[in-house]
């Protein structure tokens, strides 16, 4: 079955999406994501979806529902790469994603992570935004 | 039917003569455009036309009809070159009306009954009249259209999207704001967050007269849409009386970051990307 | 109004959902739509290609490319023939959902186009209609 990879980077893991998401593998995603931030025991995520030519109201969610899940998991996510035409669709749409971290690339995802969990690390628990 | 046929048949035969009179017609019209359009050039579209009418009307004078699309799909053409050449619509359609007068002609010389001929010339006078009329409209639809061009090359003009510093753009916005162009500059915004890696852009209204509430509410989705994207945006440059207006529309600005100056949005931004500005020593005994 | 191309796929599972995403995609750029204006119309085709999987147990969709004047434009229009929808008025209220959405597959897919028009009818089915203009 088809899947999508998800590669390991230190201590978060990056996951690249570059295909149409169809319904089942944003499932797939989901539950596979889940796993890994447990047995890497991964701090954070970064979701790549600089190719993704569109995000209808079921990828939201489960974008959504991926930050919740790793948040419960002690992990943070941050989301990169949206293009405008889809940012402008999303909110029109009516989802903002809430709660969920954002970056203009990896590398601008890389540094919001690593400010959050230092941030994290120095006991002051609040996570803006 | 029968009278159909008649004009069809007439047509036919007459060929020769009805162009040579029809191009001698365009020649002297005071509508000619010598200027733009050269007499082989006339004469050679006249001769096209005719060969398709001809063809077209031996199956009737209903231009709905499917056989007469190849006579309007060559109208479309020619129409679409002369509104780009610079054709008036009167100059455009006496294409059209100037054969009444050379199929009047040929037809007053074949048609011997006085109640034949009556409705000989009103069927023709009735299908070059529709034929007419198609090409006003074909001239002002093509008109629309160089407008609605031209408008969307000025909306790009009018939106540029500034580097201030490393991280930090601005777009200075000046005029009306209305809808479709709200967008424009919004999209532009977007695009060039992407191209140059910032991470804050400063929207400044003070050249904005009056902000209303789907121009408000533009703004805070285009603030929305950036902060998808991983971008934060600043709103400078509201006047006491927008601010009202604001307040008073019921829009919620309490999550966007709004400052009363462009300088103090810069300021804030530096901030924020961890840039700091210092006086050189030089400015600082001066003052 | 002209009709340039009119063509009917169905919607009987998760790929085609996707499949009428590409073809919504294709369209669009036959229409030359911008780039906002065709990730408007393709989101909201997979927003409403989905209810129909989902609420109205698969069905079809039939999309038109149109010609108006100078205007440009696609409409789709999809249908299925499930249990219908018992209260219009609810279900296009944002947040509204029947059970796994976000409920924003109706109000959020009308804000995307231009044109929308639905009916329902309970136990016949749903038909709705959008269309997008350049």
């Amino acid at each position: 079955m088809e899947r999508i990879p998800i590669l390991k980077m230190g201590r978060f893991l990056l996951v690249t999406v570059q295909v149409d998401m169809h319904d089942r593998l944003a499932m797939t995603l989901q539950d596979d994501l889940t796993g890994r931030i447990v047995k890497d025991r991964a701090h954070g995520v970064l979701i790549d979806i600089s190719s993704l030519e569109i995000v209808d109201s079921f990828i939201g969610r489960m974008i959504g529902n991926i930050a919740s899940m790793a948040r419960v998991l002690d992990a943070e996510t941050v989301v990169v790469g949206m293009r405008p035409a889809v940012a402008i669709t999303l909110v029109e749409l009516g989802l903002s994603l809430p709660g969920v971290r954002t970056a203009l690339n990896v590398d601008r995802g890389v540094e919001l992570l690593k400010g959050c969990i230092e941030e994290r690390a120095q006991g002051n628990g609040h996570v803006a935004g | 039917m029968e009278k159909r046929t008649k004009l069809a048949e007439i047509v036919k035969n007459q060929h020769d003569v009805i162009l040579n009179d029809w191009v001698e017609f365009q020649l002297n019209a005071t509508t000619l455009r010598r200027d733009l359009m050269k007499e082989s050039e006339l004469r050679e579209q006249s001769r096209e036309f005719l060969g398709l009418f001809t063809q077209a009307v031996q199956s009737g004078s209903d231009i709905g009809e499917t056989i007469w699309k190849p006579v309007k799909d060559f109208l479309g053409q020619i129409t679409r070159s002369r509104v780009l050449l610079g054709f008036t619509p009167s100059e455009t359609a006496t294409f059209i009306f100037s054969l009444k007068q050379p199929l009047f002609d040929v037809i007053r010389a074949a048609v011997k009954d006085p109640k034949d001929l009556v409705a000989d010339l009103w069927t023709t006078t009735t299908l070059l009249d529709k034929l007419g009329l198609y090409v006003m409209e074909l001239h002002q639809q093509n008109r629309e259209e160089v407008i609605h061009r031209q408008q969307e090359e000025l909306l790009e003009l009018s939106t540029p999207v500034v580097q201030l510093f490393e991280n930090i753009l601005a777009l200075p916005l000046i005029g009306t704001l209305d809808s479709a162009r709200t967008q424009v500059v919004m999209e532009n915004l977007l695009q060039r967050i992407v191209e140059t890696g910032a991470m804050i852009s400063i929207i400044d209204i003070t050249g904005v007269p009056t902000v209303d509430t789907l121009v408000a509410q533009h703004l805070l989705k285009t603030v929305a849409a950036a902060r998808l994207m991983g971008a934060d945006c600043i709103i400078s440059g509201i006047r006491p009386q927008i601010a009202q207006t604001i307040v008073h529309l019921g829009v919620d600005l309490s999550e966007v970051t709004t400052k009363a100056t462009l300088a103090d949005a810069f300021m804030i931004a530096l901030q924020r990307t961890g840039a700091t500005v210092t006086k050189s020593a030089a400015t600082k005994t001066k003052g | 109004m002209a009709t340039l191309r009119d063509e009917i796929y169905p919607i009987r599972s998760s790929d085609d959902i996707v499949k009428v995403r590409q073809i919504t995609r294709e369209w669009a750029l036959m229409q030359t739509f911008s780039l906002v204006d065709q990730t408007k119309i393709v989101t909201a085709a997979s927003e409403l290609a989905r209810n129909t999987l989902e609420h109205g147990h698969g069905g079809e969709v039939r999309i038109q490319a149109l010609q108006e004047g100078s205007r440009r434009g696609l409409r789709l229009t999809f249908v299925d023939q499930g249990p219908g929808i018992p209260d219009l008025a609810k279900a296009l209220q944002d947040g509204f959902t029947t059970g796994n959405g976000m409920g924003l597959g109706l109000s959020g897919s009308k804000r995307l186009v231009n044109d929308f028009d639905i009916h329902s009818e309970t136990g016949k089915g749903t038909t709705v209609m959008i269309a997008r203009w350049k």
